[in-house]
Formats: structure tokens, C-alpha cells, sequence
């Protein structure tokens, strides 16, 4: 990681961060996350992979301002993170749309949080909208806008959880398993959808994921997790040319990769194991 | 049997209900003699509905606007309690104790404290009605609230939304299908209230008439009074379940979903 500490200032900056989720287990020095150092460059699209119950979701916590470390510190932006940031935006496992309201009106919701939005939002509902309509269409939910989420399919809707992650143009949109509970066919199909929204906007990107072969089709870097207690333990450059095909998944260097990665965790499983970082 | 046959033979079905127990009745008495002064036959209580239907209608209305002036104080602060109880851990526990107990007292033995307070007539009536029907409004907003799933709050949490945000734009509109399924619990209970009210103290309204038919043994005008009461309180439940199915529709899909 020294490489990119000499350069510009890094977008986002994880420095020796620890987090034991209460007082009690920070006395037991129980951490849910340990000695977490991660430096990302503006634009850069980081994966996060691991066992179950690593800590990924903690650190997204962390990343979001959910949650404040118990030592080390966050900076995103150039801020110092103490609290939720509004220039991210968050996807789920579950796609969390309000039921009550339209694919539109939920994809419209943080523009109705998010200051400037907000306090413009009254006047400036048509423009919005048609903003929305856009995004919509750009992940081929064209014609949907008018339903509600119940009546779309599960692939359908995390499509429109991720519009509504990206709406108010946020500089980090962070995923958190995104694609999990979707068929093999429809998740491939949301790669390149997150795919293209990416390649156009270059927002920042944390992906935390358990799918080895999303990671490296997807990040330009794959930090390897390890289990309790959740720290980085390998962080792996993807160097496949962009942009980047289905078709690169079915190539000797990205099985390879795959492979190498999956050693790193195999590694993991196996009591006492010492990994290099 | 095909769709639309279901669906009408599904809308019929109450009347056809009502119909078949009315015909039974009227069977019962006409067959065992069964004397009017115990038990009338549908048909008594009809005439005696047409005979005295001006009277009726002005004890009826009486009835009806009092509920309703009851029961709209019973859905704001049926609404305000389960919003503060809902949205506030601390409240939840330190209420919810004293509300149960409170809900387990008899309304009726309020009348004549209330009686005490406001004199003979309007006053009780309205505060009974209130006091019986807000408090299933009350534990439904504040459930509704108490449930929200964690993953809806932080989608607005990561966005910097504030307590209120959150309550406004999620809480607010998933307690609505809890709130509309109370207020049909909850006007019902209202109607309750203001009839025991007025049976205990009034000179006006279903109730009073029930007790004077009763004293002066008109048992088929008792038995019209009770049915106003019915029907009334039938149709605000029909008028309610209709606003909630245009408004909470998405909450009651069903498997048509897809």
C-alpha cells in the first residue's frame, strides 16, 4: 500500500482503525474489526471478500459513519468522518424499497433527504424526476418507473435500489453483498450494469462481497478479510484491461486470480494460519 | 366456478347471511308463538321501525354525531400517544403499563364520574365514546412505529436523515395499514361508548330510547333502536375498510403480487 501514500491524498483513508462494538467488549479487546489500513485513490473500485461473520458489514459501518471506530482513524474526502456521510450512497443485500411508493418515488427519496436537494426539491420535482427516469432507463428499468416494488422481479428491484443509491450523485457508493440473493444468470447481469454506471460516472466504489469472481470481474483491488478478528490480510491488484467483458471470466489469468484468491481464504480456514500481508 | 360468479356470489354473501337468519327468526316466533313483549319477530321490529321512523332518526343522528365527535378525538390523540410511544423506547416502557391497566376499567363506570363533571347529556356521551375506542389506535400506530425494520432506517440513515426524516418518510406511512385496521376495530368500540353513555345519561340518542322502549315494554322498539346501532356502525367499518383499501392498497396485495 506505500505506493499510493506517496501519491495525491487518498480519497479514502483507513488509518490502524479498530472497532469493538461496546464498551464492555472493548475491555475484553473483542474487536469486530482490527488494524484496518486501506488507502483508495479517488475513483478506485475496491472489493472487499471474506467468510461469513469477517466483519465486512462492520466495515462498512465504519465507512459509512454509521458507526465511529474505537481507535484509529477515518478519512473520506479529505473529512474527518464523525457521522453519516452524505456524499455515499448504500445498497443492501435486501433491495429495502418502500412498498408504498412507486420504483420512481423510491429512487427519489434521497433527493428528498440530501442536502441541496432537498430544500429544492418542491420546485425542481420535474427535473428530478426526469433525472431519475434516466437512471432508470440506464439500468434497463425503462417503463417501470410507474410500478411498485412488489411488482417487479428481485433482480428488477435491486436494480432500483442501486438507482436509488446513485440518484443524488454520491462520490462512494458502497454495496453490501448486493447481488447475494439473486440466480447466477441475473447477478452476471448486474455486473455490467454496475459495471457501465461506474466506467460513466467514476464515483468510488466499495463492493463487499463472498463472490470471489464478482470481486475481480468488478474492483480494481480485492482486499482479502480475515475471521475473528476481522482484518485485511491480503490486498490484491486486479490488473485485467478494462473495459471489461463477460468473456474475461472464462480466461486462464482471471481463473487464476480467482484461484489465487480462493487460496488466501482456504488458507484462513485452516487453524493457526499466518498469512503474509 | 369461474372469477366473476366467485365474486359476486363473495359480495352477496352478508346479505344472503342476513337474510337466512331473519327468515329463521321470523320462523322461530311465528312457529312456537313467541310473544312480542320477549322476543319479536323481524317483522314486529320493522313496523315498529316504519311506525316511529322520525323519532328513531332523530335519536340515530344524535347517536352518530356524538360518536363521530368522540371518535375524531380519539384517532388525534390515539394518533399523538402511539406516535410518542412508538418513536420513543423510554416512552414505550414507562406508558405502555399504565395503558393496559387504563384499558381494563370498565368505560361505563366512567359515566357517572363524567356525569359529575359535565352534567347529563352531550359531554359523557362524547368522552365515553372517546375514552373506549382510542386506545386500539394508540397500541397500532405505536406498533407499527416500534417495528420498523432496521435495514429501511438505514437506507435514510446513511443519507444523514434525521430522527424525524426517518419517522415522517418510513415510519409514518408503514403505520397506516396498522392505523386503518384500528380505526375499524375503534369505531365500532365508539358506538358502544356513546349508546352505554346514553343509556346511563341522556334525554336523547339510541341509547335513552333503548331504555325508555325497554321501561315502557316496547320490546320491537328496542330491538329497532339496537339495529340502527348495528347498521351505523356497519357502515363506517364498510366506509373505512373502502379509504383503506385506496390508500393501503400495496399492504394488502396479497399473492396477485407479480
Amino acid at each position: 500500500m506505500a505506493e499510493l501514500a506517496g501519491a495525491a491524498a487518498p480519497f479514502i483513508d483507513f488509518r490502524d482503525v479498530w472497532l469493538a462494538y461496546n464498551d464492555e467488549l472493548l475491555a475484553q479487546r473483542q474487536f469486530a474489526v482490527e488494524a484496518i489500513d486501506l488507502q483508495v485513490a479517488q475513483g478506485e473500485f475496491i472489493a472487499i471478500v471474506g467468510p461469513s461473520g469477517c466483519g465486512k458489514s462492520t466495515f462498512m459501518k465504519l465507512a459509512t459513519g454509521l458507526k465511529r471506530p474505537s481507535r484509529g482513524s477515518i478519512v473520506i474526502d479529505g473529512r474527518e468522518v464523525d457521522g453519516p456521510l452524505k456524499i455515499s450512497g448504500m445498497a443492501f443485500q435486501a433491495p429495502s424499497l418502500l412498498p408504498w411508493r412507486t420504483t420512481l418515488d423510491n429512487v427519489l427519496l434521497p433527493l428528498e433527504i440530501v442536502e441541496p436537494y432537498r430544500s429544492q426539491f418542491r420546485s425542481k420535482r420535474a427535473e428530478y424526476a426526469e433525472r431519475a427516469r434516466a437512471l432508470l432507463r440506464q439500468v434497463g428499468l425503462g417503463g417501470y418507473e410507474s410500478k411498485y416494488p412488489w411488482q417487479l422481479s428481485g433482480g428488477m428491484q435491486q436494480r432500483a435500489s442501486i438507482c436509488r443509491a446513485l440518484i443524488h450523485e454520491p462520490k462512494m457508493l458502497l454495496l453490501d453483498e448486493p447481488f447475494g440473493a439473486l440466480d447466477a444468470f441475473t447477478r452476471e447481469e448486474l455486473w455490467c450494469t454496475l459495471r457501465d454506471l461506474w466506467q460513466a460516472q467514476r464515483f468510488n466504489v466499495i463492493l463487499v462481497t463472498h463472490d470471489l469472481r464478482e470481486s475481480v470481474f468488478l474492483a480494481d483491488t480485492v482486499y482479502v478479510m480475515s475471521k475473528s478478528p476481522g482484518r485485511f490480510v491480503v490486498r490484491r491488484t486486479i490488473d485485467l484491461p478494462r473495459p471489461r467483458d463477460l468473456e474475461i471470466t472464462y480466461t486462464k489469468h482471471f481463473t487464476e486470480t480467482v484461484h489465487e484468491l480462493r487460496g488466501h481464504i482456504g488458507a484462513m480456514r485452516q487453524p493457526g494460519a499466518e498469512v503474509a500481508p | 366456478m369461474s372469477t366473476p360468479r366467485r365474486k359476486l356470489v363473495e359480495r352477496a354473501s352478508p346479505f344472503v347471511l342476513m337474510a337466512v337468519i331473519a327468515l329463521l327468526w321470523e320462523l322461530v316466533c311465528r312457529v312456537f308463538e313467541v310473544s312480542e313483549f320477549v322476543f319479536p319477530a323481524p317483522s314486529a321490529i320493522w313496523a315498529r321501525l316504519v311506525e316511529f321512523h322520525t323519532v328513531i332518526a332523530a335519536h340515530a343522528w344524535r347517536t352518530f354525531w356524538v360518536t363521530m365527535v368522540g371518535f375524531a378525538l380519539a384517532i388525534v390523540v390515539g394518533v399523538l400517544l402511539g406516535f410518542i410511544i412508538g418513536s420513543s423506547r423510554l416512552a414505550y416502557t414507562a406508558m405502555y403499563p399504565l395503558m393496559t391497566a387504563f384499558n381494563a376499567l370498565p368505560k361505563a363506570a366512567f359515566v357517572p364520574i363524567l356525569v359529575v363533571w359535565f352534567g347529563i347529556g352531550v359531554g359523557p356521551a362524547v368522552l365515553t365514546a372517546f375514552l373506549i375506542s382510542f386506545f386500539p389506535i394508540t397500541v397500532n400506530i405505536a406498533t407499527g412505529l416500534a417495528t420498523l425494520e432496521p435495514e429501511l432506517e438505514d437506507v435514510l440513515r446513511v443519507l444523514g436523515a434525521k430522527r424525524w426524516d426517518v419517522l415522517t418518510k418510513i415510519g409514518l406511512p408503514r403505520s397506516m395499514p396498522y392505523f386503518f385496521a384500528s380505526l375499524k376495530v375503534a369505531i365500532t368500540l365508539a358506538f358502544v361508548g356513546t349508546t352505554v353513555s346514553e343509556m346511563m345519561a341522556a334525554n336523547e340518542g339510541i341509547g335513552y330510547m333503548l331504555v325508555s322502549a325497554g321501561a315502557s315494554m316496547q320490546m320491537a322498539l328496542a330491538f329497532a333502536g339496537l339495529l340502527v346501532v348495528g347498521v351505523m356502525a356497519m357502515l363506517m367499518y364498510e366506509l373505512f375498510s373502502f379509504i383503506e383499501k385506496h390508500t393501503t392498497g400495496w399492504a394488502h396485495r396479497g399473492s396477485q403480487a407479480g
